[in-house]
């Protein structure tokens, strides 16, 4: 077991474009941290950094005390799970978990614990004579995993290994890596695309975009204290809505104002940020989860001036919530961020928000509980929790919230101790 | 059978086709695939029919004329056995050229696994500067006959000592041929990257990257190689006629020519000495038949 390091890695690849700038990166001996964002945004290089399957421009990669840069991947004592598993396909089960200590010249019989053992904690034990084309997607997944285990390692690196499941196994699989990690206590890095997978997987949750961090933090941190609009777009499903409003105060009385809509913000949100102040007249992001708003006719007790009036464009019942779409009369937020955010969902998605720009309207997605009894096309009131609202600066797309980013880099280490 | 009739007076379920057209329909079909067949089996019969002539010409006895007006496929005078027995001991040691042939072909067919695998491995999975105008300039030396160059080389190995042996007909297999590294490159480009970066987080080095996941992986495209290098050194007349000096270092090739001469060719024993020398070319094809079509198709060669 051992930490990883990581001191202004940079990556510069031969056509010149910089895959990852000048990161740094301290993953805790034992735990699981998940390198996370949209694609293109370095991850998946870092971790081949890591590996030593691809060369550094610049900075150090250190596994516990040793530094890497130049070390063979065979020899950096780590073990990495390929989105596509990467089985080698005229290989038994048995012969493909085996190779590395083959190579490593173990014993026959210690070879053969070790893929027993390993074969029995993923219940491989049928499948061992078997070749990777006989066996299914969630077998083969299972049998990547154990080639990992075998080793042994310091570390396990793990690309996307989940992406090619479909969602049931992937569910069943990402409980079963988890407990595999909290067994063998083996510091891992984790990437993924999926955010949810990121949230429930990580012990640290790393941020990157476009080769550059973002934020570390808890999952919970990344959730409730984003530290920039890109962070508070990309974490949190549906994702965070977003509206240009304005900060206005009025006989000591904080109100924020968007589409037609007036909020008041409770005092203790404004003790809580206070960059606020600073923002007063002028415009500010506002950022509300669609967790954060219900049916009003369900909510009781809740402070003054916190609904807003809505029609129903659309609404998706998902059991336990019901999802409500609906139009907000205030240009959706467009800047550098959100355009990465929705170019990240496809080309569709971010026509629309260029679309939407055009029309001054934007589309809100409340989560509301299934007891609601709003209908389509039908007016009803929203409660919205102000108390967790976001506010972002239109200028520069950092939170309003105080000195956030030294916090959250401060909890990270707080952690690795 | 009581039912044949039943469709006339049932109504069809809407949708179905009406019972003429089903009746017209098969009626089609089977006098589509009889044609089918009947066309395919008379191919069929115009492929064989030299072979099948070879045969019957191979069982005449000398006397017997081989060659008639109109030919014979049915001859009143055959059945003679004996010919083969007396081709393959009297009118030459066949036996003798059947080992001399298969040890050319299989030092051929070792040479050009090892050779062009390593090479096509190379310009497949292996990034170094200068890869790709090197291969350039070996595509360019298919473009070479060989006739050009067998004076130059037939001069080196005689200037070096090695004419007489078998090994100016060997050598050059072990220094790799433009087409199969060609070919052997091609299909180890298909081979997923994947499968190098895990073998080498499992600790294999390049050497044991190609011997252990890339060659066997291979397989197909190496049986096809193989195959070919079988086919045309097993065929190969000219080169051992030029660096050959010795009977008992004829290949089958030589002694099939030798049979044939400018008169009193014995025609029955010629023929019965080329049917036994398809034969292992046949066997061969017999058993890697499954594999050779896989790996065609997979490195994209036809014909």
């Amino acid at each position: 077991m051992a930490e990883i390091t990581l001191r202004g890695v940079t990556k510069v690849f031969a056509d010149r474009t910089e895959a990852v700038h000048s990161l740094d990166l301290d993953v805790p001996d034992g735990k699981l941290i998940v390198l996370v964002g949209p694609s293109g945004c370095g991850k998946t290089t870092v971790l081949r950094m890591i590996a030593g399957l691809e060369d550094l421009s610049g900075g150090t990669i250190a596994i516990g005390d040793r530094v890497m840069n130049e070390v063979p991947p065979g020899d950096r004592d780590i073990a990495m799970v390929f989105q596509n598993y990467a089985l080698y396909p005229h290989m038994t089960v048995y012969q493909n978990m085996a190779l590395s200590l083959k190579i490593r010249k173990l014993g026959k019989e210690e070879m053969r614990r070790r893929v027993d053992e390993a074969a029995e904690i993923l219940h491989l034990q049928e499948l061992l004579h078997k070749r990777p084309r006989e066996l299914s997607g969630g077998q083969r997944q299972r049998v990547a995993m154990g080639r990992a285990i075998v080793r042994q390692p310091q570390a396990f690196l793990m690309d996307e290994p989940l992406s090619n499941l479909d969602a049931k196994l992937r569910v069943q699989m990402r409980a079963e890596i988890l407990r595999i990690q909290r067994e063998f206590q083996v510091t891992t890095v984790y990437v993924t695309h999926d955010q949810t997978e990121a949230m429930t997987l990580g012990d640290l949750v790393v941020v990157l975009r476009r080769g550059e961090l973002q934020q570390v933090g808890s999952p919970d941190e990344l959730y409730t204290r984003p530290v920039n609009l890109f962070v508070g777009g990309f974490i949190g499903s549906p994702a965070m809505n977003l509206a240009e409003a304005r900060f206005t105060t009025e006989h000591g009385a904080a109100f924020v104002e968007f589409g037609g809509h007036r909020l008041v913000i409770p005092p203790e949100t404004l003790a809580a940020k206070p960059g606020l102040a600073a923002f007063e007249g002028r415009s500010v992001i506002v950022g509300i989860r669609p967790e954060d708003m219900d049916d009003a006719a369900l909510v009781s007790g809740h402070l003054p001036d916190a609904r807003i009036p809505i029609v129903v464009d659309l609404k998706e019942g998902m059991g336990s919530d019901v999802y409500l779409h609906f139009t907000i009369d205030a240009p959706p937020v467009v800047t550098e961020d959100t355009r990465e955010l929705a170019s990240d969902i496809g080309e569709k998605a971010l026509d629309e928000l260029h679309e939407q720009a055009s029309e001054r309207r934007s589309t809100f997605v409340a989560r509301v509980s299934p007891e609601t009894t709003a209908s389509v096309g039908r007016s009803c009131d929203l409660h919205v929790e102000t108390r967790k609202l976001y506010f972002f600066d239109p200028a520069t797309g950092r939170s309003i919230d105080g000195d956030l980013e030294a916090g959250s880099l401060h909890a990270a280490s707080a952690l690795a101790d | 059978m009581k039912t044949v009739e039943a469709p006339e007076r049932i109504e069809a379920p809407r949708g179905a086709p009406a019972p003429r057209s089903v009746v017209r329909y098969r009626v089609r079909r089977i006098s589509y695939t009889t044609l089918m067949y009947v066309l395919l089996l008379a191919l069929c019969s115009l492929i064989l029919l030299p072979a099948g002539w070879m045969l019957t010409a191979a069982l005449k006895p000398d006397v017997a004329p081989v060659f008639t007006p109109t030919p014979e496929w049915f001859p009143t005078e055959f059945w003679e056995w004996d010919n083969f027995r007396r081709v393959l001991t009297e009118s030459m040691p066949f036996l003798r050229y059947m080992i001399n042939t298969m040890t050319i072909v299989i030092a051929n067919i070792l040479g050009v696994i090892l050779s062009c695998s390593i090479v096509g491995f190379a310009f497949a999975r292996l990034r170094f500067r200068g890869s790709k105008v090197l291969f350039y300039i070996l595509i360019v030396t298919m473009l070479i006959p060989w006739q050009a160059l067998m004076v130059p080389q037939f001069l080196f190995f005689t200037e070096i000592g090695l004419y007489g042996t078998y090994l100016p007909l060997i050598l050059p297999s072990f220094t790799g041929t433009a087409f199969f590294i060609f070919l052997i490159r091609q299909y180890m480009r298909t081979i997923p990257r994947d499968l190098d970066d895990a073998a080498r987080v499992d600790g294999l080095n390049t050497w044991q990257i190609f011997w252990r996941i890339i060659l066997p992986l291979s397989t197909p495209v190496l049986t096809v190689c193989a195959v070919f290098t079988f086919l045309s050194s097993w065929n190969n007349l000219l080169g051992p006629l030029i660096y050959l000096d010795s009977e008992e270092k004829f290949t089958v090739a030589i002694g099939l020519a030798n049979l044939v001469t400018r008169a009193d060719t014995p025609w029955n024993l010629t023929m019965a000495a080329n049917l036994v020398s398809i034969l292992p070319t046949v066997i061969v094809y017999f058993f890697v038949q499954k594999k050779l079509i896989g790996g065609i198709a997979s490195v994209g060669l036809k014909g």
